[in-house]
């Protein structure tokens, strides 16, 4: 099952490809100065921040990821987003978007340089400048892997057209034009899979049609939870909650600075603080667009209903195994084809074919979309890759030039100096991404380790900037060794734990004797990530009650107790963004209810 | 910043609608619409689906309300500058 782009998919593609380096270069001329180029001179409004808040994230792992969730475990995917994602957008907007867009910082490792010292800001500057060209390397791997599968297109020339792109338009218009860019990619992927969502269910009649379709575990989002047998993710309530609920959500939508950095570019406080709650909005729809297509592509045939139509040869041509370009999807459940080896034959394991579910969505596309249509597809799907690439880079080359070079190697340079290095950082990054993606494609282990390390250096960061928020007295001593411990609390968690079916190595057990076996590889990453928050909460108020804490006078406007209430008078209720917050409660509510 | 996001938009979309819908209105009643979107021009419909988006789009533009402000623009702008003007905060 091979699609056949025609002229017509590709001349829209091509004119996608036309607007994005077209707005870069109308922006070229708006940037003077590095906060320009770094920080959009803070002064985009609301509704353009907190769309380009939610597209940052809308990356590969989310339009391909999430469809693959969905055919794996069904609407409980959607707890990424209802337990996940929401309730810590709300909450960064509401509480912690003061301090951010308040104090000035240009960053967030700035931030706790200003809130804790130096060491604690250059242990997340660096960590985090690793992390993110690294992971856009990662996914750039996954588009050229993808293109080359689904269409045939050269590895190389997917890779490389896609990084030169990006590199165009945001070398030329900052940040200012990836927020652009990502406003017209949110735009672009929504247009795009809605018809695939509408034909999808229209074919297997409906919801309730679903419903009928697929075991009842994969239609209800917490009816399974109590016990982690019970439902195929291998998660009870308590980890779900917990684990992927309160410290990695938050710990990734209110510190990671690709997100946050949007935000910042408001052109109020207001408007920063409404960024993640505007966002928050679509945000709450997303699984209908993106996990749907996951669940559908499991339950339907790849030949059509209206036996009217003779079979294409095409169709012959799908039903033999095929190797390198093509997809064969004998063996394989619905429109998910078989995982396949190296020789081309399907993995068998438990003497049950693996599946290939990050090709659910891809498939769908395929499967539903005519010539023309299908253009507009690939365009959805290169438009969540380049939006992805797009934040990781412009989140680096501020990091790299405000949090490293500014900091560290060059201080006191002209402002000229800094835009230059921004531009050079933007180069840099995608250089090192696009090198990372051969890595990945030499050793596929490498990337695994790194992505694997990044999760321990994640999972403690929310209890530090919890603390340095609403915790005076908490030190810099205290956050920076608070952090450390909780990266190791994680690998020590993970190393002395399994999931089950899984043998020591990458996925834990590698610190020797195995205290603990869990249900999934999900339920460990949960827990793995509250071992390391609770490590780092306990440990950062000890060593912070030991050592001396800074004077009030120095953490105005950096913590809760000493900064004014941000005032809201004088703004219609739905411009509140604690109105916009009780809104968003209630739909949040209402659609857990629905899907329980 | 000088550009109005919602052109961009706004034009590419329009232009998308236009192909789509003109293709659909070419292959009206081709196979490819049984074997693959259910038996619906699905190009023609989408395709002024993206066009009224569009459209609306560049008439958002064209009444020009959100255009970007900078901070000495609103109250809370303006106070907060003065904030970092007494604490000296202001960066570089």
């Amino acid at each position: 099952m091979q699609p056949q782009p025609q002229w017509i998919d590709y001349t829209i593609i091509v004119i996608y490809f036309a607007f994005v380096l077209g707005i870069g270069f109308l922006l070229r001329k708006y940037m003077k100065t590095s906060t320009d180029f770094f920080l959009s001179g803070r002064s985009i409004p609301a509704w353009i921040t907190g769309l380009a808040f939610l597209s940052a994230n809308l990356g590969a792992q989310e339009v391909i990821g999430m469809g693959a969730s969905g055919a794996k475990y069904g609407i409980a995917t959607s707890h990424f987003y209802w337990v996940g994602a929401i309730p810590a957008m709300i909450f960064v907007g509401i509480f912690m978007m003061p301090f951010y867009y308040g104090s000035r910082a240009r960053s967030v490792p700035e931030y706790l340089k200003l809130r804790f010292d130096e060491k604690t800001r250059g242990l997340n500057a660096i960590s985090f400048a690793v992390m993110t060209v690294f992971s856009s390397g990662v996914s750039m791997y996954a588009m050229g892997k993808l293109l080359q599968l689904l269409l045939g297109w050269d590895f190389n020339f997917a890779i490389i057209i896609s990084a030169l792109i990006v590199l165009a338009y945001t070398f030329l218009g900052g940040l200012t034009s990836a927020i652009y860019n990502e406003v017209l990619q949110f735009f672009l992927i929504v247009i795009g899979f809605i018809p695939l969502v509408f034909l999808g269910l229209k074919d297997v009649g409906g919801w309730s049609g679903l419903q009928s379709k697929l075991a009842s575990e994969m239609t209800h989002s917490w009816k399974y939870l109590g016990s982690p047998d019970a439902n195929p993710m291998g998660v009870e309530w308590f980890g779900m909650v917990m684990g992927l609920g309160f410290v990695l959500s938050f710990g990734y939508w209110c510190t990671d600075f690709l997100v946050v950095q949007r935000a910042m570019a408001a052109d109020s406080m207001t408007s920063a603080r409404r960024t993640p709650l505007i966002a928050a909005f679509p945000k709450m729809m997303f699984p209908f667009l993106v996990i749907l297509p996951g669940m559908i592509a499991g339950v339907v045939s790849a030949s059509t209903m209206s036996s009217s139509v003779p079979m294409k040869p095409e169709a012959a041509v799908m039903a033999q195994a095929t190797h390198g370009n093509g997809i064969t999807l004998e063996g394989g459940r619905g429109l998910i084809p078989p995982k396949l080896d190296d020789q081309g034959k399907p993995v068998i394991r438990n003497g049950k074919v693996e599946l290939d579910f990050d090709l659910a969505t891809p498939m769908m596309l395929v499967r539903y979309f005519p010539a023309g249509l299908l253009g507009i597809g690939l365009c959805a799907l290169l438009a969540s890759f380049m939006s992805g690439m797009a934040g990781n880079t412009t989140a680096f080359n501020t990091v790299w030039t405000y949090d490293i070079y500014q900091s560290y190697i060059n201080k006191g340079a002209s402002d000229a100096h800094y835009l230059w290095m921004g531009r050079m950082a933007t180069v840099g990054g995608l250089a090192i991404s696009v090198a990372a993606a051969y890595v990945a494609k030499q050793f596929n282990n490498i990337m695994d380790v790194l992505q694997l390390v990044f999760a321990f250096v994640n999972a403690p960061l929310f209890a530090t900037f919890l603390l340095g928020m609403f915790w005076k007295r908490a030190t810099g001593h205290g956050a920076f060794f608070g952090l450390l411990g909780g990266t190791l609390a994680a690998a020590a968690h993970h190393g002395l734990t399994l999931p089950r079916g899984s043998m020591a190595g990458i996925k834990g057990g590698f610190l020797g004797p195995v205290i603990h076996t869990y249900p999934s590889e999900m339920a460990q990453n949960f827990w793995t990530a509250i071992f390391a928050w609770t490590t780092c909460f306990a440990l950062t108020i000890i060593i912070s009650m030991m050592t001396k804490p800074r004077p009030d006078e120095e953490l105005k406007g950096l913590v809760y107790a000493l900064t004014p209430k941000p005032k809201d008078e004088g703004l219609a209720w739905y411009q509140k963004p604690s109105s916009l917050a009780v809104v968003v409660i209630a739909l949040l509510i209402a659609l857990n209810v629905i899907f329980w | 910043m000088g550009l109005d996001i919602r052109l961009p938009i706004g034009w590419m979309f329009a232009l998308f609608g236009v192909l789509l819908a003109l293709f659909g209105l070419k292959t009206g009643g081709s196979e490819m619409y049984a074997r693959h979107s259910l038996g619906i021009n699905i190009n023609l419909w989408w395709g002024l689906a993206m066009l009224a988006f569009g459209v609306v789009m560049l008439l958002l533009a064209r009444r020009g309300t959100a255009a970007m402000h900078s901070t000495e623009e609103s109250v809370e702008g303006r106070a907060i500058e003065e904030m970092e003007e007494r604490t000296g905060e202001e960066h570089r």
